[in-house]
């Protein structure tokens, strides 16, 4: 099949990920439309017969930190430019924002691995090679990310971790 | 503990967990966790809310799926971002790159409708153009045609261009970051500074580093540093020829971001981001 129609069909997902990531819906496809602008630049990177969904989200990933680094860099007061603004999701139940506020105050890198696994069923060798870090990592990323999101929703408190049973 | 196995099976790990929520785990060992789930109940709690977030980010974002498709992001999953007549209105963030996102796709309706329309400067401005503008425009317009040899040091070499880049100017310079704005980088060349421009008898070299979109516009931005100290100005516009450019002056360094072929306003959200960034 043609890429172009290939990628047109992923973009719904990718738009899924990104409104997750960012929050805020314009934001998130200026993020889809950066990506899908870059992925046409860096085409001849891709290896066709590869998984093009894992390359797009490689990409989004790239673009997605960049912004942060930038933003980061050059304008450190602006956190809200940085980060993710409030949601607003209109007509979600409480939990349902709940969950997109505890979201947005997990960090970028953890809020990622929660999202490819949950939204897009990556395993963790997908998301290992999408986001390019060794799978222990995307692990414990993982890990801390629930955790801390489960405190987050609930007021737990920070459990201890299995480390080894028996 | 874990179901009374006393062979040589690896230990439960919180990875194992993971891996059970997400129906990663290998068949063989789903049992063991959840014999192990049996007898720690606050484990299960703990998984069992895992797989609840799961659930419930689904439940909250799935929607999204079905939402219909602008089409900005279907022209741009086409390769043809940029091929409208008019820009797309296009809500962004930061505020100056909405504007410069427009930049690379500015090119058509730049050359057919802004300054072919306006050709006329004010007679005050013109030959007012001080050196600064004057030579980034010449610069400009030597450098950003060519086809093979555009810069000296490409972009794959970033980090080598700007520190000889700032070893030869005698400060610190930087090539800011205008992916935001639709152009990346391409590379960077050393240049002679402006003869006695500033007085001086042996000025400084200047840079000058190019940058490219999409659609192979280019812009470059002109780097001098043998500039008298202004404290900082304003923006200021200045067209030598068919070269626009937007320069300013930060203490003593000075900038000029030039282009031939997108018009002033998309120009300015170039030169406005590369600003942003160089005077943070």
């Amino acid at each position: 099949m043609d890429e172009r129609h290939r990628i047109v069909e992923l973009i719904p997902r990718l738009r899924r990920y990104a409104r997750a990531l960012v929050g805020d819906r314009a934001r998130a496809d200026d993020l889809v439309q950066d990506t899908l602008e870059r992925a046409w630049l860096k085409f001849h990177l891709w290896r066709p017969g590869s998984d093009l969904r894992a390359w797009l989200f490689t990409v989004m990933h790239n673009v997605h930190v960049n912004q942060i680094r930038a933003a980061r860099e050059h304008y450190p007061l602006d956190d809200e430019a940085a980060e993710m603004g409030v949601p607003a999701q209109q007509g979600a139940s409480i939990e349902m924002r709940d969950l997109e506020r505890s979201l947005a105050l997990l960090p970028a890198e953890q809020r990622e691995i929660v999202l490819l696994v949950a939204l897009e069923d990556m395993s963790y060798a997908e998301v290992a090679q999408t986001l390019g870090i060794p799978i222990g990592t995307v692990m414990s990323r993982l890990s801390r990310g629930r955790e801390k999101l489960r405190a987050l929703m609930h007021g737990a408190p920070a459990s201890v971790r299995l480390q080894v049973v028996k | 503990m874990s179901g009374g196995d006393d062979k040589a099976v690896p230990p439960l790990t919180e990875a194992d967990l993971l891996a059970y929520v997400d129906g990663q785990l290998p068949e063989a060992r789903r049992g063991e966790v959840e014999a192990y789930l049996a007898a720690h109940s606050e484990e299960a709690e703990r998984i069992a809310a895992w797989r609840h977030q799961n659930q419930e980010l689904r439940a909250l974002y799935d929607g999204v799926l079905d939402e219909p498709l602008p089409e900005r992001l279907r022209e741009a999953a086409e390769g043809r971002a940029g091929e409208s007549a008019a820009p797309l209105v296009r809500p962004r963030w930061p505020s100056y790159a909405r504007a410069a996102g427009y930049a690379c796709a500015g090119l058509a309706v730049g050359v057919l409708a802004g300054w072919q329309l306006q050709p006329a400067h004010t007679p005050a401005a013109l030959g007012a153009a001080p050196g600064l503008a004057r030579s980034a425009a010449v610069a400009h317009a030597t450098y950003s045609p060519e086809v093979r040899h555009p810069v000296e040091v490409g972009a794959d070499q970033e980090a080598h261009l700007v520190a000889w880049l700032s070893k030869r100017l005698g400060a610190q310079v930087r090539a800011p970051r205008l992916e935001a704005a639709g152009y990346s980088l391409v590379g960077g060349r050393l240049l002679p500074g402006e003869a006695g421009a500033e007085g001086s008898p042996t000025p400084p070299p200047v840079a000058q580093f190019m940058y490219q979109c999409k659609a192979g516009t280019r812009v470059t931005l002109y780097v001098s540093t043998g500039v008298a100290d202004q404290g900082e100005t304003a923006f200021r516009y200045e067209r030598e020829g068919n070269v626009g450019v937007f320069y300013w002056i930060d203490r003593t360094q000075g900038y000029a971001m030039s282009s031939a072929d997108i018009d002033k306003d998309a120009l300015l959200s170039v030169a406005t981001a590369a600003y942003k960034q160089l005077n943070p």
